[in-house]
């Protein structure tokens, strides 16, 4: 099914590139739907979209990108249905605001036959999207981990700092914890920072309290970690082998990672470039001469001072 | 006080009069018990001065949340407002700093701006609720959608940060200490000081009451009722302005997620501590034990690993409620009027 319609789409779209080309028009019109950026990670993703769009629609003179952000779900569902009744959309690359209302609205577009791209949240049905393309919670708990092992020995004491109550925060926690299992490090305790850097400051300011011997902190996210840091710095507790692990890519924390801070030695990657990746693939579906449709899972690379520069970007807000 | 006196009746006076001024002090003491009796380490010298400073920025917006809400007002933009001026105020000194270095200036720059911004911010909602006719909980409403998507805007949806120039000026506001406290705690406690004397013991503070009981019988008794009103909000404004002073040093950032719920917060802060949710009586004392109280919660809760993380929440919402009942609830007089 998936093959024949990519090919279908393919020989559609050589067919429309080729009248275009002659005409100077862009024929392969692809929409980009994701929530309008509230926080730091959907602004560096915003970013990475745009970028994304400039280089691609330079590289091929038919693909025409259309980008549009919705600050809520019925506003996004609202924005599918104009993407395909105005702009005729050829393929839909979304990250969906929520699974749940949002599934019958991409549903709509599949059936107006539009290649689907989903990327990081997955629809309530199977099934629908092409191509998926998504970051990888549990890898991110289970490489932080492993790091973790390689940094401390048995009787170790770590300190975790977890986000918002969500299924994501889970698959992260359920995996570190998992990979820690039976290393001999003691997790004294576990609270909820929300991704955020004040919660981050207080519950860490707390832990330091209550415990008189820590040796790293898992924060899991490069915000929380700020907050930790600060946290530390306060109590002058930032020394002595410290560490602490956050998540993400934010580019302060891998520039300081570049310059070999030691309080943050890495990061764990969770790209807000995924969208960019997302839309390469989807214009790949229609330039591509092999086969593109699938799940592609981005890994949760682990960033050193080795690997740092490739994931810098200075000009993104995050 | 002496609204409450003659509201509770001859009768009980006494007995109420004593539940109603010691309900949030002895709540509070229960939770400190509370918090010693899961772990000592509770009442260390480090995590007192912790908890001091940290309430110290509900504590300071609860203040001035006391006399809006005393002249039967409310302002719902508080968190909003401290999000907007911490990332303007960020935005200035960054720019300041090319011209005048990370010195003093260029903090007392961006504070200065700051209660500008502040008493502005608080101006704006005042006069649209008296001059523009509009319910307070409307037009604050309004101001909190305005403020955030703001700082949201300024940041370009990711976050504000200080110019490293400065911080090193700018931390100690935060984090140093004067005689044995930390700065925070102070600006808290001289805030704290004003507010009483403002509510208590001025022609003003007894307008905001007046109002607060019956704005028609204030109006007909010669009281200029707008001009006290929106001087209430300005209040709170300066209010929010001085938070935000203090804030911003601690970790020189502010982005969308700066000051959520801090609005909630603070009208908790103030109800906890006795004053009336309608208006025509307030308590300054009552208002910075409330702010304690409420930081003391979260800060209990991650002393200890008895409860369920996903629970914060519920622990405290039934503290806020319970903190409430002590002083409200009937029981006192009910049991009174059997003997």
């Amino acid at each position: 099914m998936k093959p024949i319609m990519t090919l279908g789409a393919i020989a559609l779209t050589g067919a429309l590139a080729f009248s275009g080309a002659t005409a100077q028009e862009r024929s392969i019109k692809i929409g980009v739907s994701y929530p309008t950026p509230t926080h730091a990670w959907a602004a560096g993703m915003n970013w990475h979209a745009e970028q994304a769009e400039i280089r691609l629609e330079a590289l091929y003179p038919d693909v025409d990108l259309i980008l549009i952000n919705s600050p809520d779900p019925s506003a996004q569902a609202s924005a599918l249905e104009d993407l395909v009744s105005i702009h005729q959309i050829d393929a839909l690359v979304v990250l969906p605001f929520e699974s749940e209302p949002l599934t019958d609205p991409v549903l709509n577009v599949k059936k107006s036959g539009a290649l689907i791209t989903v990327v990081d949240r997955g629809l309530s049905l199977p099934g629908i999207e092409d191509i998926y393309v998504a970051g990888n919670n549990p890898e991110l708990g289970r490489v932080s981990a492993v790091y973790m092992k390689t940094r401390l020995k048995e009787g170790d004491n770590i300190v975790v700092l977890r986000g918002i109550p969500t299924l994501i925060d889970n698959e992260r926690y359920d995996a570190f914890m998992a990979e820690i299992e039976g290393s001999g490090i003691n997790v004294l305790d576990q609270k909820h920072a929300n991704w955020n850097r004040d919660d981050g400051f207080e519950v860490m300011q707390d832990f330091l309290s209550r415990f008189p011997d820590i040796d790293a902190v898992w924060a899991q996210d490069d915000d929380i970690a700020i907050g930790v840091v600060a946290a530390l710095k306060q109590a002058g507790r930032d020394g002595n082998g410290m560490f602490v692990v956050g998540g993400a890519g934010m580019k302060e924390t891998i520039k300081s990672i570049m310059d070999g801070d030691e309080l943050i030695p890495v990061d764990v990657l969770y790209p807000p470039s995924m969208i960019a990746t997302a839309m390469d693939v989807t214009v790949a579906a229609f330039k591509s001469n092999g086969p593109v449709a699938g799940r592609y899972i981005l890994g949760a690379t682990l960033i050193t001072p080795e690997n740092a520069e490739a994931f810098y970007f200075p000009d993104s807000p995050f | 006080m002496t609204a409450a006196a003659t509201n509770s009746g001859k009768k009980g006076q006494q007995m109420r009069f004593d539940i109603k001024t010691a309900g949030p002090a002895i709540a509070l003491i229960l939770l400190c018990i509370i918090g010693y009796l899961l772990n000592p380490a509770f009442l260390s010298e480090g995590n007192l001065a912790n908890l001091l400073t940290r309430s110290a920025f509900i504590g300071i917006i609860a203040i001035g949340a006391t006399f809006v809400i005393t002249a039967g007002g409310i302002d719902l933009s508080v968190g909003s407002m401290a999000a907007a001026i911490a990332g303007v105020m960020i935005i200035i000194m960054n720019s300041a700093v090319e011209t005048f270095g990370g010195g003093v200036t260029t903090v007392l720059i961006g504070a200065g701006s700051s209660i500008l911004l502040g008493l502005g911010a608080g101006w704006v909602n005042g006069i649209l609720t008296t001059k523009g006719k509009i319910e307070a909980f409307i037009v604050t409403l309004g101001t909190m959608g305005i403020y955030r998507s703001l700082v949201t805007y300024f940041a370009d949806g990711g976050t504000l940060s200080l110019d490293f120039a400065v911080r090193g000026t700018y931390r100690p506001i935060y984090y140093d200490s004067f005689i044995g406290l930390p700065i925070p705690v102070w600006v808290f406690a001289v805030v704290s000081v004003l507010g009483w004397l403002l509510l208590n013991r001025t022609a003003f503070g007894r307008y905001c009451t007046a109002i607060g009981s019956n704005e028609a019988v204030a109006v007909y008794s010669a009281i200029k009722v707008d001009r006290i009103k929106t001087m209430t909000y300005v209040i709170q404004g300066l209010c929010v302005s001085l938070a935000t002073i203090i804030y911003v040093p601690r970790l020189g950032s502010a982005s969308a997620s700066t000051g959520v719920m801090w609005e909630l917060e603070a009208i908790a802060a103030v109800i906890i501590g006795g004053t009336v949710l309608k208006g025509g009586y307030g308590r300054v004392g009552g208002t910075i034990l409330g702010a304690l109280i409420l930081t003391t919660i979260g800060n209990i809760l991650n002393f200890t690993d008895i409860i369920s993380n996903y629970l914060n929440g519920t622990m405290q919402g039934l503290i806020i409620i319970i903190a409430v009942w002590l002083q409200r609830g009937d029981w006192g007089s009910a049991r009174r009027k059997k003997t």
